[in-house]
């Protein structure tokens, strides 16, 4: 699990969007980003980030249930016994998942079928069970929704942006849904048509994920030094 | 707290009562949607089968439009032999209907093909006769499927549609894609197998074969085993058949 870099203890009566809780939600996006600094989400981060509209659809499902999830098991933190916590909070995320793809299927299937390939990978997302054991566990419904929408943000930034580069040097275009691929080089440029450009198939493939994720690392780290880890 | 929350008691009471509780939530959501996932899925089959033969169709008004197109529901044999046959509206409670023959739970249960039935869709459209076959099989994380519709030869393939279950986005979930599909237009199968083919990415192709997806190599694959091995069998039917005038 994570090492927790938020644990607010909440003093008697606090606004919601106290200066504390106002971290909540904006030192995921960086300082505590739950990808580059938690190291939580990795796998689904290679594995969703080869088209940009794909990125966006896991995002948003996994603050959906980020929050579903913090919240609900931050009501039942008094209550939970200790020694099952962990199944406690699986149980809590899958049967989430679960509902909402069934409301799906039968309410809105054309989103369900859009859906149904990110099922499996939310479920095992371990920014979700992450959060909870880490935050949902020992706070209020309040601070721990803060908490999940900000890490749901920090998720969706990074994924945003390992999408753009692989897409738009794998692919060379960026696919939108109802509007197809939108291509910004000119097809003369390609080897294909005699130019000299060609795109790296290498993109695609789920090592450069990691790499890219690495150099967001770098960059993060050479501009935040307190992040750096002493010897 | 009144009560010691780490107590095994406690411990064994919070397990039961959540299994149980999680278990009636979640068997009463799957009972009562499981009506409207089922027409949804019957429009989707309709709306698939129609997309086989180039006619675009909307969720909500499929119906009409696949009575009108689709002129007769055939179920064969593995021998080729036509078992049954139904014309009309689509009845989605009659298990006699070649409609409602579910390939996919067929594929998975293993049996051996002589005593399953295989629907086929006998359609029409402009004044020409078109035969849609659904295809099944496995990609690289679950069941990939598809229908494909010959023209009235029997032999060149007018259409496919292809669609999956789990395949990885923007690898083997291309097969969904247009691209992916309409080169198989136009291809023909082969009387003698392999009948048909999907080949790896970007190498030369042939009258009876696609080119796959570039590092969707499993799922390609799977595509041109599931059109190849569901090809045979139709094929005894079709050869016996009488060729539709053109």
């Amino acid at each position: 699990m994570s090492t927790d870099t938020a644990t607010a203890v909440a003093p008697k009566k606090e606004s919601l969007f106290s200066k504390k809780n106002r971290k909540l939600l904006t030192d995921p996006l960086d300082d505590s980003n739950p990808i580059t600094v938690q190291v939580l989400g990795i796998c689904s981060a290679l594995a969703i980030t080869v088209q940009v509209q794909q990125a966006v659809i896991m995002s948003l499902a996994v603050l959906f249930v980020m929050i579903g999830g913090n919240v609900i098991v931050s009501l039942m933190r008094n209550i939970i016994p200790d020694r099952i916590r962990i199944i406690v909070q699986l149980v809590v995320i899958a049967s989430l998942v679960i509902i909402v793809d069934e409301v799906l299927k039968a309410y809105s299937p054309d989103i369900s079928e859009k859906l149904s390939v990110f099922v499996g990978l939310i479920i095992t997302n371990c920014i979700i069970m992450g959060r909870l054991e880490a935050f949902a566990l020992g706070n209020k419904p309040g601070p721990a929704m803060l908490d999940a929408v900000g890490n749901a943000m920090g998720y969706a930034w990074i994924l945003l942006a390992v999408a753009l580069v692989r897409e738009v040097f794998g692919s060379g275009a960026i696919s939108f849904p109802g509007v197809g691929q939108v291509k910004f080089l000119p097809e003369s440029w390609f080897m294909a048509n005699g130019g000299f450009y060609e795109n790296n198939n290498l993109m695609i493939l789920p090592p450069m994920a990691l790499i890219t994720v690495g150099i967001i690392i770098w960059i993060q780290r050479s501009r935040n030094r307190s992040l750096i880890e002493e010897n | 707290m009144a009560f010691n929350k780490n107590s095994n008691g406690y411990t064994f009471l919070f397990a039961i009562l959540m299994v149980v509780l999680v278990g009636a939530i979640l068997a009463y959501t799957s009972l009562s949607l499981k009506p409207m996932q089922k027409a949804n899925a019957a429009e989707k089959k309709m709306m698939n089968i129609l997309g086989a033969i180039g006619i675009p169709s909307e969720r909500g008004a499929v119906k009409p439009v696949f009575a009108e197109f689709v002129t007769e529901r055939v179920s064969i044999d593995s021998e080729g032999r036509e078992v049954s046959s139904m014309t009309g509206e689509v009845n989605s409670s009659d298990a006699e209907d070649p409609f409602n023959i579910d390939v996919q739970k067929d594929y998975r249960s293993k049996a051996p093909a002589s005593e399953l039935a295989f629907p086929l869709f006998k359609c029409n459209k402009e004044g020409e006769s078109l035969y849609v076959v659904p295809v099944v099989g496995k990609g690289l994380w679950g069941p990939i499927w598809g229908y494909v519709a010959l023209e009235s030869d029997m032999e060149t393939i007018y259409g496919a549609v292809f669609d999956h279950k789990t395949e990885t986005p923007g690898l083997g979930a291309e097969i969904k894609e247009g691209f992916f599909q309409a080169p198989f237009k136009g291809k023909k199968i082969n009387q003698v197998a392999p009948h048909f083919t999907v080949v790896k990415g970007g190498a030369p192709t042939n009258e009876y074969s696609v080119d796959g997806i570039t590092g969707g190599t499993i799922t390609s694959k799977g595509v041109g085993e599931m059109v190849d091995r569901t090809m045979g069998i139709y094929l005894k039917y079709f050869q016996s058949a009488p060729k539709a005038q053109k």
